[in-house]
């Protein structure tokens, strides 16, 4: 599991439509430059968040995200979990792999989202939903 | 939902994204330029992403199915503008934005697409022969 204290409330956001998605990308990008990350870990930062988050729509039925300010006593960071309670992923493997898609997407939204990420931990089987938490660090 | 505008400047369409889009509002924008090049006959589509902090595969899809169905209709596009971090993370995510042109700006964009039909943008130069070459700046 992702190492790390809170610093602060985590603020959630609910997934239920197009525009969360873009409200994600928003709040995912303050908390970043709160967090001091660099421009470029705030770009993939905020472009992993934007590809989960749509998952989180579109495969899970909607959801939530949580974004909050980490600190593990070297370094700063911003740990998002994405949670919904759709139908699960049955062959994670499978679903991790580029150019696997089952929405007609192009298959890079898990697989790229979490090369963009330091931590990425996954929660998921048929019938229990997703759970996904990924966390970014100040280098 | 808001809505992309595409600007008409002579012969090519110029769509300048100012907005953080909702995937709505991207489809509905790949809508309304096939529109366009058809309605004005335009031969050239530039698309100024110089606002965008991030690409994601969606976007990225867009912007290669707008490619796409340009060619389709007899215009070529060119993406310009985009920044340093939002390439870097691109790659990352492990998108090839297949079929796409690039350019550093508007320009240089449109240089491209007066290179790449040279009988209609005669300017007495003589036409560039290799329309996919990056000419260097000579000053």
């Amino acid at each position: 599991m992702t190492t790390g204290v809170d610093l602060g409330h985590p603020q959630a956001q609910a997934i239920q439509s197009d525009e969360d998605v873009v409200r994600v990308r928003q709040l995912v990008r303050t908390v970043a430059v709160a967090s001091k990350l660099s421009l470029v870990d705030q770009t993939k930062l905020v472009t992993a968040a934007s590809e989960l988050a749509r998952n989180t729509l579109v495969y899970g039925g909607g959801g939530t995200a949580e974004v909050a300010a980490v600190d593990n006593g070297r370094r700063r960071g911003v740990r998002i979990l994405f949670a919904d309670d759709g139908p699960g992923i049955a062959d994670l493997d499978l679903a991790l792999t580029d150019g696997y898609t089952t929405g007609g997407g192009l298959g890079l939204g898990l697989s790229g989202a979490r090369r963009l990420v330091d931590d990425f931990t996954i929660d998921t089987g048929p019938g229990r939903g997703t759970r996904i938490t990924v966390t970014k660090w100040s280098r | 939902m808001e809505r992309v505008p595409v600007l008409k400047i002579g012969d090519i369409l110029l769509v300048s994204i100012q907005l953080d889009m909702s995937d709505q509002t991207a489809v509905q924008l790949q809508d309304d330029l096939a529109e366009r090049i058809v309605s004005t006959g335009c031969h050239g589509v530039i698309i100024d992403i110089t606002a965008l902090d991030i690409v994601d595969s969606f976007v990225g899809r867009m912007l290669s199915t707008i490619a796409s169905i340009s060619k389709v209709l007899d215009a070529e596009t060119v993406v310009v503008g985009m920044r340093p971090a939002v390439a870097i993370t691109l790659v990352e995510l492990g998108l090839s934005l297949n079929g796409i042109r690039t350019a550093l700006n508007v320009e240089r964009g449109m240089e491209l697409i007066a290179a790449a039909r040279p009988d209609e943008y005669d300017d007495g130069e003589g036409g560039d022969e290799d329309a996919d070459d990056e000419t260097t700046d000579t000053r």
